[in-house]
């Protein structure tokens, strides 16, 4: 089991802020995106695919390469604009 | 990550906290302005992602207690709905003098506008928009030497 979370502009834009997804080895996080896309339609093909989107596994910043485990918490988010 | 207003005067004598040792006390405090890109704000929403928050602040302050010679370090960031002139940040910082507690206030608000997982969302009159990063932000990161990249907060461990 993968879980998938988004925050701010994506959470809205993509109407979730969490979903969980079976879990089938191997996958990196660019093979996610694409089952994303492929089960959520243009919308999310759209979000995943921008440019400034960043990625996040088990709280640490990452890349479309990273290889995801069993058990693993993706994020994805659009550039931070705190303080 | 705090949902009730910030006591700076209460964070000041918690960093001095009678230790000898500290000489200075430098300290920032933002706050929510009443006019945005989009008109008067209302109110601000703040977006955090608990746990990734919390772990990359404490690698900001890893990495500035790396940096300059510190004596304490106290981040605190308001969450959720604020209206304006409410405090958003305080970020203090105390050390033997004072070179070291400008430089570090300075490089953690740095780190914390582009590297830390928080999103303002403004509501105006005008209706609401999620608040855009600056470039001028990555701009003032990369004067402490970091490299260029798009809003990502730092990987190492920490606490906060």
């Amino acid at each position: 089991m993968l879980t998938v979370r988004l925050f701010a502009r994506l959470r809205e834009d993509l109407g979730t802020g969490e979903l969980s997804l079976g879990w089938s080895a191997p996958a990196t996080v660019g093979d996610v995106i694409e089952r994303l896309g492929a089960q959520g339609g243009e919308a999310w093909r759209r979000a995943l695919a921008a440019e400034n989107l960043v990625i996040a596994v088990n709280h640490s910043v990452s890349s479309r390469e990273q290889v995801l485990a069993d058990g693993d918490e993706l994020a994805f988010f659009p550039p931070v604009t705190g303080g | 990550m705090l949902t009730e207003d910030i006591d700076a005067g209460g964070l000041e004598r918690w960093l001095q906290r009678e230790d000898g040792g500290v000489g200075a006390i430098v300290s920032f405090t933002g706050y929510v302005r009443g006019r945005g890109e989009g008109g008067d704000i209302q109110r601000l929403w703040l977006e955090h992602y608990p746990g990734m928050t919390e772990r990359a602040i404490g690698a900001i302050v890893e990495e500035a207690t790396r940096r300059w010679a510190l004596r304490a370090v106290a981040v605190l960031h308001r969450v959720g709905e604020l209206g304006p002139g409410a405090r958003i940040v305080y970020v203090g910082v105390a050390s033997a003098h004072r070179g070291d507690a400008f430089a570090a206030c300075e490089f953690v608000m740095d780190y914390l506008k582009t590297r830390a997982p928080f999103w303002k969302k403004e509501f105006t009159g005008r209706g609401e928009r999620w608040v855009e990063p600056r470039d001028s932000d990555e701009a003032a990161l990369r004067r402490w030497g970091a490299p260029g990249g798009s809003g990502r907060p730092d990987a190492a461990e920490g606490s906060a």
